[in-house]
């Protein structure tokens, strides 16, 4: 019974984890019909960013702050740089962009930190069956999803987010600036995934940190309806606690099977995801 | 005023406006007539600024229109009502009302101008917080004119709006069109296939053939003239 509460409490942080992460990638997904591969590069280069601000200044906070400050930079420079330019060609020129970026920024990352594995810091204390920093990453991430739904559901700003989101023409003959939408879109999504990749990265940082952490998060995103913010973070606990049985009962090498199975399970008998709305595409 | 001059719009190699001169007084009705096809939607977007024109000038309160992009344009005071109404399903009744406005600094005036929009449509203030979705095609164009007025614009564009509505509602609507005309001086360009409606409210009117202006006359003339009414305009 011990052993069912600790695999439920250490689903429930890594499910925290998947959950923003997932969050970042909907955000966009939602606003640009764009999965963006780069997200984990983007807080990957975060999060060297924080551990180097860290180690020169000695404040875990400082390198945290400098992470999120960094991470919604990058991300609006992505979107003006190098997807806004193609966006009149294909979905797909964008995607595969992004999947570039993503192997060009894993790859500068290890050429100017080094690909050996660097001791990254946790938030609190991380020992313990749930620990303090266990509580603090579930917390701060239910926090950060909370804020970000109430900035869409209930602000302005979050308005006009969504307008151009849903209906672009529309919202241009509004007044509404869709392009800066989108940016700030980006930026925000980047953001939340720099914060993803800052709780993730303890105990070792190296470029393929967060491989597996966005593997889960696209998953969890897919299992929510990849559509619909809500939806993924639930869907990133119920994985990660689903995910944790399944290592602790069957094994770890049975994980990453798991989570295919759960997938595809979930996708048969709901195509749209368990809180997607199968919606017809607006032409 | 609006002024249109020699306008030209063209997709690809197909011309769907060729020199088209158009003139609305300020405080005016104006409506444009023509069969499908004739390039009525196509003015419309380009006044707008939706679609680029690729010869002309359109100029509206001083302003040139022409060149400037579609959000620019609708802070200037253009609202446009597309085919259909536009309305975002996603988003509740009284969110689509409330973005018609968002642009505008003025919180207090903004609050009133939808307390404004609900009492002129009453069927709106019951579903204001259900979604657009759910509304019948004529509460949706209710919506959309709303949602136009919510900025208090100086130039409405209304693109078919008695398409697929009840004679009663399209005549309401038309009467609230007149009265913020004489209110606030209002001035509107109507586009309708149903030209007997559109004719009825309003004072002059321009009938588009194929990208061109073939007419252009009171609403008494051209509802008075047989032989233009049969050859362009169906009736």
């Amino acid at each position: 019974m011990q052993d069912f509460f600790d695999l439920t409490l250490g689903g429930i942080s890594a499910g925290a984890v998947y959950a923003a992460l997932g969050l970042a990638l909907v955000i966009i997904y939602r606003a640009t019909r764009v999965v963006n591969f780069a997200q984990p590069a983007l807080a990957l280069i975060s999060t060297y960013l924080a551990y180097s601000v860290t180690k020169a200044t000695g404040s875990y906070w400082l390198g945290f702050a400098v992470a999120i400050v960094a991470g919604t930079v990058l991300g609006v420079a992505t979107e003006r740089l190098l997807v806004r330019p193609l966006r009149h060609r294909s979905e797909l020129s964008s995607i595969i962009v992004t999947l570039g970026l993503l192997l060009v920024l894993q790859a500068v990352a290890g050429m100017i930190w080094s690909n050996e594995p660097l001791a990254f810091p946790y938030a609190f204390d991380f020992r313990g069956r749930f620990s303090a920093n266990d509580l603090f990453v579930v917390l701060v991430v239910l926090a950060i999803a909370g804020l970000v739904l109430v900035l869409f559901k209930y602000t302005p700003l979050g308005l006009r987010m969504r307008a151009a989101a849903f209906a672009p023409e529309v919202a241009r003959t509004l007044g509404v600036r869709v392009g800066l939408m989108l940016t700030a879109g980006w930026g925000l999504a980047a953001a939340v995934g720099s914060l993803a990749g800052l709780l993730a990265t303890p105990p070792f940082l190296f470029p393929n940190v967060l491989d597996g952490v966005f593997v889960y998060a696209l998953t969890a995103a897919v299992l929510g309806g990849l559509d619909n913010p809500l939806g993924t973070i639930a869907g990133g606990f119920v994985l990660g606690v689903g995910l944790s049985y399944v290592s602790g009962y069957f094994g770890p090498e049975m994980v990453t099977i798991a989570a295919l199975a759960i997938l595809v399970i979930v996708l048969t008998l709901r195509p749209s995801g368990l809180f997607g709305r199968a919606k017809v595409r607006r032409v | 005023m609006l002024e249109i001059e020699d306008l030209s719009v063209a997709y690809g190699a197909v011309r769907a406006l060729d020199g088209v001169g158009i003139t609305v007084e300020r405080g005016g009705i104006t409506a444009v007539l023509g069969a499908n096809g004739a390039g009525k939607t196509t003015l419309l977007r380009t006044i707008s600024g939706l679609q680029p024109a690729r010869g002309g000038r359109i100029t509206w309160d001083g302003t040139e229109l022409t060149g400037r992009a579609p959000d620019r344009i609708a802070r200037g005071g253009v609202a446009h009502v597309p085919e259909g109404g536009g309305v975002i399903t996603e988003l509740t009744v009284d969110e689509n009302l409330r973005l018609g406005a968002l642009w505008r600094r003025d919180r207090a005036d903004r609050a009133a101008a939808r307390r404004e929009m609900y009492e002129l449509f009453p069927a709106l203030e019951e579903r204001s917080a259900k979604p657009a979705s759910t509304l019948s095609g004529g509460e949706r164009q209710m919506l959309a004119i709303g949602r136009a007025l919510m900025s208090r614009p100086g130039l409405l564009l209304l693109d078919e709006p008695s398409l697929g509505l009840a004679p009663l509602i399209t005549a309401r609507i038309m009467g609230i069109l007149r009265d913020l005309r004489a209110s606030t001086g209002l001035t509107v360009v109507l586009v309708e296939q149903n030209a007997h409606s559109a004719l009825s409210i309003a004072d002059r009117g321009y009938v588009l053939a194929l990208g061109r202006v073939v007419a252009v006359d009171t609403a008494a003339e051209l509802l008075a003239d047989d032989g233009l009414r049969h050859a362009y305009l169906g009736f």
